[in-house]
């Protein structure tokens, strides 16, 4: 099977992979290049829990062809983080209890970060549009979608 | 009412432990793991890295009830990529019951068909290959004879006469407990009696949840790979390690402590990852291939072959006086386990304690049947054996009080059990407070309920005549009228996978019987030949089998079968539940 050499940013650094045609995304982020933090859930777009960043925008990896990345920024939840400082989605997913499995956790963090790039002040509305392409089977969606709300809250006083 | 009812909080149990500030609802609370989620770095099995990992993937019955007549596999074994394929025949004890770590129920179960399979989704083979793509190829490449069997769906259709046998170990298709009794059976006072009573109206309702699968976001699987000192690593997204581990030991005959299980992070379980179907297989081909074997079900396998919570169907009937009284209550229930039983035996006797639900009635009989179907084995799912019951309970109770025209929280007041009553089962109800959350669910929903009604009380107007155990009718015979008939078919001396059981397994250790009875043979299995005749894959049945299947490997069989620990008579086999070895 043809070998494709491929170019990318992940989460800040430069990444070159061979990758195999057909190859997707996910398991390239996470066999390939080690990153664990994205997950499978069902490999058929359904779930939103393998969402990433590319070039901003939240994309499903499990139906990414890894190819269609050259050259652009990826982004996964090992890149949220400023250094030891956790993303303010990260802190305030903590402290309202947005997750109990976590297994749904970093597609939900990724899809919120997106929103919160484009949108520093949602409307609760805005928050539930964002992250209904994830499924949650155990947390539920209230204190997600309050953790989103508080986060865009700590990130504006962040900046300010 | 009182704009603040106030459910007293009684205890009795942990008194010392427990402080009586309960506030936690509605308030966040941190868990200990929650750093790992937010960073994505909570060990989920398939975290794991392993260089040289291999993937494996079963080939599946399409059919719901088919005999297996041949199982192909020349041309997926010289696929690219393809390592090893697994049969029936490579698993040293090819049958099991997860209960039977608690010595309950019989054998019934393969991890990997051989004479039949009983379910769409069944297990029949496990190809292991260099990547998850080279193993679906090789499982498409995998050729079964299937002749197709007559299936059977219907809990009530399964136990008419006539009915297709589902699983030969239970030839009636009930599980039948302590090898005696076909069904769980409840009597508490006389419901005939109550029925035929002048002053009743009767109220019948018949009800049924479907079959729910558990859908954790997380697939179930296990990844196992060979460690250095001779022991296997598995790490798993099983909800029940220990009871994985014990199931593992025993399929693959070994001694548990040769199996280094680590477990604890769940992508979401439910009740979904305790069926420990993975570990095994995953650890046997780490066994067969040496490498790291990967064995995870994608979501289609999760949805339809993951065991779900099973179908249950519910007959009620229930005598109640004009002022909503209810004065009897039968049941009758049908618990849909599927093809095999897993827990569904258990679901059941939980199902029969619960009875009549949280209500004092006087008259209660119940007989409930775990019935096995043609459909996906079901399993543990929150609150199961419980769930669909009281489903169909608080069903009927609005429909009683529809029929005897009262608001349908006051007919849950006046019908509550109280402290000091007793229950069907014969204990005294106690902390009970189900007056108290109607009263506070009607005030939170606006909901008028008269004065009379707000001002009961659990903690009074219990016990005294409520606490007594009326006489009880009973039947000659353990059977009541309304029942199926069971066929005779009586259980064989050795119940077997019958129709080609005897390729099942342990082809060269016929000292093991099909179902491992609890006091396990007198003589440990003979050691098996070193090397098995490699021309002779297995002896006896389904010869039709034979001519076709001479693959290139042999049989897996263990070098020293394990002979301590899992054979030690009595009824707990397994060093590795905790306490068992001291007793």
């Amino acid at each position: 099977m043809a070998r494709t050499p491929v170019e990318f940013r992940l989460n800040g650094a430069e990444k070159a992979v061979f990758v195999e045609g057909g190859a997707n995304l996910l398991d390239v982020l996470r066999r390939g290049l080690g990153d664990m933090t994205p997950k499978y859930g069902c490999g058929q777009g359904t779930c939103g829990t393998c969402t990433v960043l590319v070039d901003g925008r939240p994309q499903l990896a499990c139906l990414t062809l890894a190819e269609t990345v050259a050259g652009r920024e990826v982004r996964t939840v090992a890149g949220l983080p400023d250094g030891a400082e956790l993303h303010p989605l990260q802190d305030a997913f903590m402290e309202n209890f947005a997750a109990q499995c976590g297994y749904c956790t970093p597609g939900m963090l990724m899809a919120a970060a997106a929103l919160l790039e484009r949108r520093p002040d949602p409307s609760r509305e805005e928050v539930v549009e964002a992250i209904s392409g994830n499924i949650c089977r155990c947390t539920g969606y209230e204190p997600i979608i309050a953790a989103i709300l508080d986060a865009a809250q700590r990130r504006r006083r962040r900046a300010s | 009412m009182s704009s603040q009812t106030r459910v007293e909080l009684r205890k009795d149990l942990f008194a010392d432990e427990r402080d009586d500030n309960l506030n936690e609802i509605g308030r966040p609370t941190a868990r200990q793991d929650i750093l790992g989620h937010v960073t994505g770095r909570s060990p989920f099995f398939d975290d794991h890295q392993f260089d040289g990992l291999l993937h494996m993937r079963c080939v599946r019955s399409p059919h719901h009830h088919a005999r297996i007549r041949r199982i192909d596999i020349a041309a997926a074994e010289r696929m690219p990529g393809v390592r090893r394929i697994i049969l029936g025949r490579d698993v040293p004890h090819n049958l099991n019951t997860l209960l039977s770590l608690i010595d309950f129920g019989r054998d019934d179960e393969p991890l990997l068909a051989t004479g039949k399979v009983s379910y769409v989704g069944e297990a029949v083979a496990a190809v292991i290959a260099e990547t998850e793509r080279q193993a679906r190829d090789a499982v498409a490449a995998v050729r079964v004879d299937w002749e197709v069997l007559p299936h059977v769906l219907d809990p009530e259709e399964a136990l008419a006469p006539g009915a297709p046998i589902v699983n030969e170990t239970w030839p009636r298709n009930v599980f039948e407990y302590h090898d005696k009794y076909t069904h769980q059976k409840l009597r508490f006072g006389d419901v005939e009696r109550a029925f035929a009573r002048p002053d009743v109206e009767i109220v019948e309702g018949r009800y049924q949840m479907s079959p729910i699968e558990q859908a954790p976001t997380e697939t179930c699987g296990a990844i196992a790979a060979p460690e250095t000192n001779g022991r296997y690593v598995c790490h798993t997204s099983t909800q029940a390690l220990f009871f994985s581990l014990g199931t593992t030991a025993k399929l693959l005959d070994m001694p548990s402590s040769r199996l280094h299980f680590i477990g604890g992070t769940v992508g979401g379980g439910f009740g979904g990852k305790v069926d420990s179907l993975h570990e095994p297989l995953a650890v046997l081909g780490a066994i067969l291939t040496g490498a790291p074997v990967k064995y995870i079900w994608d979501r289609a396998e999760e949805m339809q072959v993951g065991a779900p919570r099973g179908a249950e169907r519910w007959y009620l009937k229930d005598a109640v006086t004009r002022d909503g009284r209810i004065v009897a209550r039968r049941f009758r229930g049908y618990f849909d386990c599927g093809a095999y039983t897993r827990l569904s035996s258990y679901a059941v006797q939980k199902a029969t304690g619960h009875l009549p639900g949280p209500y004092t009635i006087e008259n209660v009989s119940s007989d409930v049947y775990c019935v096995f179907t043609n459909r996906t084995p079901a399993t543990a799912m929150r609150g199961f054996g419980i769930t669909g019951v009281d489903f169909a309970i608080e069903c009927h109770m609005d429909k009683v009080a529809e029929r005897v025209g009262l608001d349908p929280i006051e007919l849950r007041i006046l019908n509550a059990y109280r402290d000091g009553d007793m229950k069907a089962h014969r204990r005294l109800a106690k902390n009970t407070a189900l007056i108290e959350c109607c009263q506070v669910a009607a005030e939170k929903a606006g909901w008028p309920i008269r004065p009379e009604f707000a001002a009961m009380s659990s903690l009074t107007g219990g016990g005294g005549d409520r606490a007594a155990i009326p006489e009880t009718v009973t039947d000659e015979e353990g059977r009541v009228d309304g029942t199926p008939a069971a066929r005779p078919a009586p259980r064989p001396a050795a119940p077997a996978p019958a129709p080609a059981p005897a390729t099942a397994s342990t082809s060269a250790r016929p000292a093991a019987p099909a179902t491992r009875p609890a006091a396990p043979p007198a003589t440990p299995p003979a050691a098996p030949p070193v090397a098995p005749p490699v021309s002779a894959p297995a002896p006896a049945a389904a010869p039709a089998e034979r001519p076709q299947e001479r693959p290139a490997q042999k049989p897996y069989q263990p070098q020293e079968p394990f002979t301590r620990g899992v054979k030690k008579p009595g009824a707990h086999r397994f060093s590795s539940l905790s306490g068992t070895r001291r007793r």
